[in-house]
C-alpha cells in the first residue's frame, strides 16, 4: 500500500460498514412493507457487492429471498466524452426482471448524482419498475442534479477537492472507506 | 490521438481482450426488448462500400443504429472515376460530411490506409482486397471463446484459399496474439507469398492437422478473384481441402467448426457439417453486430479512442 493511502483518514473501518448495512437492510423492510417486490440492483462493481451483502441481510432477517442483479451504467453516463472509451460493468437482471417492482439503486457513494441519474435512463431501457429507490453506502454531498438517497449509511460531509474511495473485502481484501485529500494522491 | 482499426496486427493483446469482454457485455443487450443504447449520439458512422458486401454492411448499420449513431450508406458502386482519384474525393466529401468513423470495404489492398490519412475520423477496415478483414477475425475469436470458454493455446486450423482471403491474415495475426496456435492447410498454389514470416505453421495435409485441431475454419473458395488455374477442378479442390462427412468424423468431440460466410456448399464444406451443432457458423453472423457494436464503442465512445493503430 503507497503512503498516501497510509496518511489517508480511514472514515469508516470494517464494523462500521456491517453495521450501517444491517440497519440499511431494516430500513428497505420497513419501508417496503417486508421487502415485499423489491429487487435490488446494484451499480457495479462496488454497488453490486453491496447489493448482494444487503440481500444476504435481509434473508437472514426475515427469510425472505429478495432478487439481486446489477445493472452497469457506463454506456448511459453523461461524461463519456471526457475521457477515452473505458471498460464495460456487467449487467445482470434477475429471471423476473423488474416491471412492477419496487427496485432499490445500490451504489458505493452518492456525490454528483450523475450516476444514479444515469441508472434511471439504463434501467427504462430494461423496464417499467413500479418504484426506484436508491441505497448508498455514503453521501459525500455536492450533488449536481435533484437526487437524492432514500437509505444512507453514512452522510459524510467532504470537501470537492478531497476523494472517497470504497474497499471492500470481496473486490480489495479489507472493508474501509476512505478519505484522501487532494495533495496525497 | 487518432486511431484506426485497420489491421489485427495493430492490437496489442489488451486491445484485443478489452474488444472481446466489451462484446461480451453487449451480447446481454441484444437478448433485452430494448437492443439501443444511447451512447453514441449525434456521432456520424459512414459505411463507405466499393465492393458488394450485404452481410458485412448490414452488420455494421445494425451495431451503429444500436449504438445510437447516425449511418450513411455510401455505395461507391459503379463510380467511373479511378480507383485512386474517387478515393481521395470521396474523403474529402466526408469530411464535409463530419463523419467520426468511415467503415470501409474496398477491393484494393491497403486503400484504408490511404483514407486513415485524407480523413479525421477513425477509419474501420471492413475488408480490403487480399490483405486483412479485422472485424471478422474478431468476430470468429469472439465466437470461439463463447463456444470453447478460452483461446490460450488452442489449435487452429485455417482451411482453403488462403491467398485470396483476408480473414486468414486477420485472424492468424489475431490468434496468434490471443495465444492459439494457427496452422494454415491449403494447396501450395493457395498459399501467398513470404507466408513463411506468418506467426504459424503450414501443412499441405489436412487429414494429418484434423485430429489435432480444436477449430477448424474453412475459407471460401474465392472462385471470382481467381482469374488463373489454382487446382485443377473443384472436385478435386473439395476431394483433397472440402470439409464432407468423413474428415468431420475424425474432429476431435469438441472441435467446432467455422466458415466466414459465404459458403459454397459442396466444395469447401458439406452442407451437412455445415448444419451440424458443431458449427458456429449461424453464431458468427449474430456475434459480428455485437463484436462491430464494441470497436465502434471503443473508438467513439469515448474523448478518444482506446483501442487501435495510430496513424
Amino acid at each position: 500500500m503507497s503512503d498516501a493511502q497510509n496518511q489517508a483518514r480511514a472514515v469508516l473501518e470494517g464494523p462500521d460498514i456491517h453495521r450501517a448495512l444491517t440497519r440499511i437492510a431494516h430500513e428497505i423492510l420497513e419501508r417496503t412493507r417486508g421487502a415485499e417486490s423489491v429487487v435490488l440492483l446494484g451499480i457495479p462493481t462496488r454497488g453490486a457487492t453491496l447489493a448482494h451483502r444487503i440481500a444476504g441481510r435481509i434473508a437472514q432477517f426475515e427469510g425472505i429471498k429478495v432478487p439481486v442483479g446489477a445493472i452497469d451504467v457506463t454506456m448511459y453516463r453523461d461524461d463519456l466524452r471526457l475521457r477515452p472509451a473505458r471498460p464495460l460493468g456487467r449487467t445482470e437482471l434477475p429471471p423476473d426482471g423488474v416491471d412492477g417492482r419496487t427496485v432499490v439503486l445500490v451504489d458505493d457513494v452518492l456525490y454528483s448524482g450523475r450516476t444514479v441519474r444515469a441508472a434511471l435512463d439504463a434501467l427504462n431501457d430494461v423496464g417499467r419498475p413500479r418504484a426506484v429507490q436508491l441505497a448508498t453506502l455514503v453521501d459525500r454531498g455536492h450533488r449536481e442534479l435533484p437526487i437524492r438517497a432514500d437509505y444512507v449509511g453514512k452522510n459524510l460531509p467532504t470537501s470537492k477537492s478531497e476523494k472517497v474511495k470504497v474497499f471492500l473485502e470481496e473486490t480489495d481484501g479489507r472493508d474501509a472507506v476512505v478519505l484522501i485529500k487532494e495533495d496525497d494522491r | 490521438m487518432k486511431r484506426h482499426l485497420i489491421s489485427t496486427g495493430d492490437l496489442t493483446r489488451d486491445d484485443a481482450l478489452l474488444i472481446l469482454d466489451t462484446a461480451e457485455e453487449l451480447a446481454r443487450v441484444s437478448q433485452r426488448s430494448i437492443k439501443k443504447l444511447p451512447t453514441l449520439r449525434g456521432r456520424t458512422v459512414v459505411n463507405l462500400f466499393f465492393e458488394d458486401s450485404t452481410r458485412t454492411r448490414i452488420s455494421f448499420e445494425a451495431a451503429a443504429k444500436r449504438l445510437s449513431a447516425d449511418v450513411i450508406n455510401f455505395s461507391a458502386k459503379g463510380s467511373s472515376v479511378s480507383k485512386g482519384e474517387s478515393l481521395k474525393d470521396t474523403a474529402l466529401t466526408l469530411e464535409a460530411m463530419g463523419a467520426d468513423a468511415v467503415v470501409i470495404r474496398h477491393s484494393a489492398s491497403g486503400a484504408p490506409h490511404r483514407l486513415a490519412t485524407w480523413v479525421r475520423g477513425s477509419v474501420v477496415n471492413a475488408g480490403d482486397g487480399t490483405h486483412e478483414h479485422p472485424t471478422q477475425a474478431l468476430l470468429d475469436a469472439f465466437s470461439i471463446r463463447r463456444r470453447l470458454g478460452r483461446l490460450e493455446g488452442l489449435k487452429v486450423a485455417v482451411v482453403g484459399d488462403v491467398l485470396h482471403s483476408r480473414v486468414a491474415r486477420s485472424n492468424v495475426l489475431l490468434l496468434h496474439t490471443l495465444g492459439a496456435e494457427v496452422t494454415l492447410v491449403a494447396p501450395p498454389t493457395l498459399l501467398p507469398v513470404a507466408v513463411e514470416t506468418w506467426p504459424c505453421q503450414i501443412s499441405y495435409d489436412l487429414d494429418a492437422v484434423l485430429p489435432k485441431s480444436d477449430v477448424v475454419m474453412m475459407l471460401r473458395v474465392q472462385l471470382e478473384r481467381m482469374n488463373a488455374a489454382y487446382f485443377p477442378s473443384a472436385r478435386e479442390y473439395s476431394r483433397r481441402y472440402g470439409l464432407d462427412r468423413d474428415r468431420f468424423a475424425r474432429l476431435h468431440d469438441d472441435a467446432i467448426v467455422m466458415h466466414p460466410g459465404p459458403m459454397n456448399r459442396g466444395m469447401e464444406i458439406s452442407a451437412e457439417v455445415a448444419d451440424s451443432p458443431r458449427s458456429t457458423i449461424v453464431e458468427q453472423v449474430a456475434n459480428g453486430v455485437t463484436v462491430r457494436m464494441a470497436v465502434l464503442y471503443l473508438l467513439l465512445g469515448g474523448s478518444e479512442p482506446a483501442i487501435g493503430g495510430a496513424e
